[in-house]
């Protein structure tokens, strides 16, 4: 029983990353034809890689003919936001048990933000679940790139503008950190500090030394944050602001 | 390129990428003791990288030029004022895709 629950939720979770995965795979898929190379290539990328902007750098780089150096250089530099991914799960993915290299090798974006949402719930193992979020993820971006690679420009509808459930993706999951969590320091920063730095430094550059600023301005207000997490919830003081509110009344 | 060359580029994208995934384990997984300003930062960096996410996503808007990024402040909207309203992802997301698909293929074409 247990397992099938803990399927269910894992599936329900994943499915939002479904639509944005198979249409932004196929997107690599197609590309990757065009530069000559089939579905069995887009399925050895798409099962190795796993990464969106990676690999669609990565098309590039094979059609250009990169150096290995460059490949390397290039690749660690539009994957680098990943090296703070890790830093939220490094104790709970000890609870997926052998599946620990998999979780790390398969923390993308979607999977990330999405296993974030996760928490604990009745009959749902949450290190089974965490694997078959991560497993789905990347079972439909396997999918995506094949697809892509084999259908080509042939799909029957016009799907401009598919990527952009994506960026709904991460809108929901905002919404749901701002609700869940007591301080929206963490949530502001980030909001901010990217959007200063994009416009400084443009679309290309600027995650990085975004992401590096915000780290920094969170530890510089630790104490202020972790204050405000460990004041008892909203909810508690209801009935007090309540009562409050009838004194005031003349 | 040849096919040896195509297979080790593609061997070294896929390992260079782990490796940015692998970096935070390396360094503070295992056994030892995490730092506790780690499991701080742990603690508090989803919703603002998940609020990077979005302005990642949103960075080739460009808004002195039409459609300045309306279409996207639309669907944003919706999906926003939507989830508060039922909570329900797939919805949410659902319904903002296909606004923000009928917007810019139609009404800001």
């Amino acid at each position: 029983m247990k397992g099938s629950k803990t399927f269910r939720y894992a599936f329900s979770k994943s499915l939002p990353v479904m639509f944005g995965y198979l249409f932004l795979g196929s997107a690599f898929g197609v590309m990757l034809q065009q530069a000559g190379y089939n579905f069995i290539w887009a399925f050895f990328i798409s099962l190795t890689v796993f990464a969106g902007s990676g690999q669609f750098l990565l098309v590039s780089l094979l059609s250009g003919g990169a150096t290995l150096p460059m490949t390397a250089a290039m690749t660690l530099l539009i994957n680098s936001r990943h090296i703070f991914y890790g830093l939220s799960f490094l104790e709970r993915f000890k609870k997926t048990g052998r599946k620990y290299p998999y979780m790390i090798f398969s923390l993308t974006d979607e999977t990330y933000s999405v296993l974030c949402s996760v928490k604990p719930e009745k009959d749902v193992d949450e290190g089974k679940a965490m694997f078959l979020i991560a497993l789905f993820d990347h079972l439909y971006w396997i999918a995506g790139g094949v697809l892509g690679a084999l259908l080509g420009q042939f799909l029957p509808i016009d799907f401009t503008g598919i990527d952009f459930s994506m960026t709904a993706l991460f809108v929901v999951l905002f919404i749901e950190q701002w609700l869940d969590f007591k301080s929206h320091l963490p949530a502001l920063t980030g909001l901010f500090v990217s959007l200063v730095f994009l416009l400084l430094l443009g679309p290309d550059n600027f995650i990085l030394p975004s992401l590096l600023v915000t780290v920094t301005v969170l530890m510089a207000c630790k104490n202020l944050v972790q204050k405000k997490m460990e004041e008892p919830s909203p909810a508690a003081e209801g009935p007090e602001s309540q009562e409050s509110k009838e004194e005031d009344v003349p | 390129m040849t096919m040896l060359q195509s297979i080790v580029t593609i061997a070294v994208a896929a390992v260079c990428t782990f490796c940015t995934r692998l970096f935070p384990f390396a360094l503070f997984g295992g056994k030892r003791q995490v730092p506790r300003v780690v499991l701080f930062l742990g603690n508090v960096l989803p919703p603002a990288i998940i609020a990077t996410l979005i302005i990642y996503c949103l960075k080739s808007v460009n808004l002195l030029n039409f459609p300045s990024g309306i279409p996207e402040l639309i669907s944003i909207a919706l999906v926003a004022a939507l989830h508060l309203w039922k909570r329900n992802t797939l919805l949410s997301v659902g319904a903002g895709t296909i606004c923000y698909m009928v917007l810019i293929q139609t009404v800001f074409a």
